[in-house]
């Protein structure tokens, strides 16, 4: 009986999410996955196929955005083997990305001027199904044209990463997921010098999932979940009373 | 590839060309006659009336006294190069390179063609044979330069068919006529009694130089294939145009999209004959007040899909200003190129060969935003910074060198490098504070310093120590310090932000 529940609970949760659109791509997962992020996603899977939203609030901030999502597009750049990258003023150092798993030379950049040629050629792109991933920078994007872009991958199934550098206001969007990442000092264990890259990573927004923080390290060539460690007292150093 | 030319000379092409039309004429002494200073001057004479003692710049009040029933016609100013331009063009069958040699002859080009004709001899004697068959009486000689093969059609005596390298030995015995000179200096070396190339090739440069001018130098060393001779060949017209009138004026957008696709199809189709592609296209309305409006498109890669250069036309349309209406379309093709094959296998884009979607998006986002937009990087092998990458010249190119990895650099890097304020202990320790835009930031971690020279053969200037800096908040800084302590006060500078 319990059983029985169980999967009508199911069944009804898979119903559910295909009348909502989420349309998972059957067989195709991250290359390496992101660890236990994982589980914040339905059906545990990053969802392929839909636009995601990076928010920064600082220079800072968007460096830590930029090494995240270049994380995430060198597993995306498994299959197909270029992408591209739209912004208005790029910041991208491309030999960097050699560092997150991506060859810079598969990089196409469009460095364009004004916000509405970032949209344009941004739909354009995630239009065009041979790509697998589109990365636009922007600072503004209105639900209407999150959902443009939306509907565009629903058609093509291109993966597109939306990086929004210090948004007037964090408004409502179309978008599958929110994200922000922020920089953590780097973990050394005690030796000089700095350490692999850091992240507090916050999901804010998860369409049919959980949002929830963790902390993410990018060393040898893939993310890396560390348990922050919570300050205890050990039992024999706490003082008996009563 | 060693050169090879023909020149043909056409001994009688003015007459030939009557006799062509007025086979009654073939053995009747005629000439061709234009007026000169006020008197008729015999511009061409044919072999029958040759035979009489009529030669060309005789009078033909002369001739006439000579040979009474002496058939004159007018020439035609301009007739001679006509006929050559067209018999060039004939000749295009033979060879690509075609050219015209005013007054009588024409120069061909036939480098590696002779082999498909089984050889020179067989291939000379076709073109001769076939000429000589359509009335024309020809001379033809093939050689390694252009001046040889002109000097033995004109003045040859044994082969027409001179073997390479061997332009000296039968130049020796021809007069000096075969070197296609000036009559003022053919005058000159004959009173000296030079007869004979033979007679003057092995005299001193200097001397020759200065008795008959560079001239006679330049066209000895063309003939002998120490000089280039550039050869203007007529090029056949076959321009990528197509045209589209339209019964009404047209003024709406649609009727100019279904006049673009229609001409888009056509020339597509003519392109898919020919296996080539448009890499650029003009598209030009002529309207009804003469006005002419245009528009243009660039591809990245040769096309000939028509539904993507429409897309490409499509953004561009909305410029045509039709006013009263367009009377008639036309699309050129100015740039076309080889579809290659083999082009999507250079660089494979994906694992589908998809390359042509992905061409087709950069030319819609180049044709609307500009071909300056997309960028692509290859590695360069440079330790500065701002160097160490290089543009991307097409979508094919692939890296000549790896990326290096072997040090750290930030993900995010500033256009040009901030200057900051720092509190540092000296001389080689990354700093203890530093204040980047109001913004004190103490420094908890550091790596460094990996030193950075200039590339003095490129640019002079100081070294950058660079140091990789981690602050109280965890965030990681590329910092560098412009030069050394030795010379004053040293510059600090922010250059990046790491992941």
């Amino acid at each position: 009986m319990q059983l029985a529940k169980h999967d009508i609970i199911q069944q009804l949760q898979r119903e559910a999410l295909s009348m909502q659109r989420h349309k998972g791509i059957s067989g195709q997962r991250l290359h390496k996955g992101l660890g236990d992020i994982d589980n914040a996603f339905p059906e545990h899977t990053f969802p392929l196929g839909a636009v995601h939203e990076f928010i920064s609030a600082n220079k800072e901030n968007a460096a830590a955005t930029n090494g995240f999502m270049a994380g995430l597009v060198g597993q995306l750049m498994q299959k197909s083997k270029l992408a591209l990258w739209i912004s208005a003023k790029r910041t991208i150092y491309p030999p960097a990305l050699k560092m997150f798993g991506i060859a810079p030379e598969r990089i196409v950049f469009v460095d364009l001027c004004k916000q509405k040629e970032v949209l344009w050629a941004i739909e354009e792109a995630l239009k065009c199904n041979v790509l697998s991933v589109v990365i636009g920078e922007l600072s503004e994007l209105s639900f209407t044209e999150s959902r443009r872009l939306q509907l565009a991958v629903e058609q093509s199934r291109v993966t597109g990463l939306i990086h929004r550098y210090t948004p007037r206001t964090e408004n409502t969007v179309a978008c599958v997921t929110r994200w922000k990442i922020a920089q953590l000092a780097s973990e050394t264990n005690g030796l000089p010098g700095v350490g692999f890259p850091k992240w507090n990573v916050e999901l804010l927004k998860v369409r049919n999932g959980r949002p929830g923080t963790w902390q993410i390290e990018w060393s040898k060539g893939g993310f890396k979940e560390i348990t922050p460690q919570t300050f205890s007292i050990s039992e024999n150093l706490t003082r008996k009373t009563g | 590839m060693a050169k090879r030319f023909i020149a043909i000379w056409f001994r009688h092409l003015t007459t030939d060309r009557i006799v062509r039309s007025k086979p009654e004429l073939k053995d009747v002494p005629f000439v061709l006659t234009a007026s000169e200073r006020g008197r008729m001057v015999i511009t061409a004479a044919n072999l029958a009336a040759q035979q009489k003692g009529i030669n060309v710049n005789m009078v033909v009040a002369d001739c006439r006294a000579i040979y009474p029933t002496l058939q004159v016609f007018d020439d035609k100013p301009g007739q001679a190069e006509k006929l050559l331009n067209a018999l060039a063009e004939w000749c295009m069958r033979y060879t690509p390179v075609a050219a015209v040699d005013l007054p009588d002859g024409l120069i061909l080009d036939v480098s590696g063609c002779a082999h498909l004709w089984g050889g020179e001899r067989p291939y000379l004697k076709d073109i001769i044979t076939k000429l000589r068959g359509y009335g024309y009486d020809v001379r033809a000689a093939i050689a390694d330069t252009i001046g040889t093969a002109w000097a033995i059609s004109r003045f040859g005596l044994v082969s027409p068919i001179v073997e390479p390298c061997n332009q000296m030995e039968v130049l020796l015995p021809l007069p000096p006529a075969a070197l296609r000179l000036d009559p003022l200096i053919l005058e000159r070396l004959d009173k000296l009694g030079l007869h004979h190339i033979g007679s003057f090739i092995n005299m001193p440069r200097k001397a020759l130089r200065r008795r008959f001018g560079q001239t006679l130098l330049s066209r000895l060393e063309q003939a002998l294939g120490l000089e280039y001779e550039a050869l203007q060949p007529i090029q056949p017209i076959e321009p990528y145009q197509e045209r589209l009138p339209s019964l009404e004026p047209i003024r709406t957008a649609t009727g100019i999209e279904i006049a673009l696709k229609q001409l888009l199809e056509k020339l597509c189709l003519r392109l898919a004959k020919e296996n080539k592609g448009v890499r650029k296209c003009v598209f030009k309305c002529y309207r009804v007040d003469g006005n002419v409006q245009q528009i243009e498109i660039g591809t990245n890669q040769s096309s000939r899909n028509v539904k993507h250069l429409f897309k490409l036309f499509e953004l561009k349309i909305g410029a045509i200003a039709p006013a009263l209406g367009i009377e008639v379309f036309t699309i050129d093709a100015p740039i076309v190129e080889d579809i290659s094959v083999t082009q999507d296998a250079l660089w494979d884009f994906t694992e589908g060969g998809n390359g042509t979607a992905i061409a087709e998006l950069l030319d819609r986002i180049a044709g609307k935003l500009g071909e300056g937009t997309i960028r692509r990087y290859l590695p360069d092998e440079h330790y500065w910074p701002e160097r160490s990458m290089k543009i991307a010249a097409s979508l094919a190119e692939k890296p000549e060198t790896g990326w290096r990895t072997d040090m750290p650099r930030p993900i995010n890097l500033l256009p040009q490098p901030e200057t900051i304020e720092v509190t540092v202990p000296m001389p080689d320790y990354p700093p203890m504070l530093f204040n980047y835009k109001g913004v004190l930031h103490t420094v908890k971690k550091a790596d460094g310093p990996e030193r950075i020279e200039q590339e003095w053969w490129l640019e002079h200037g100081l070294y950058r120590d660079y140091y990789c800096i981690e602050d109280e908040k965890g965030v990681r800084y590329w910092l560098f310090r412009l030069g050394s302590y030795d010379s004053g006060e040293p510059k600090w500078f922010i250059h990046g932000f790491f992941a």
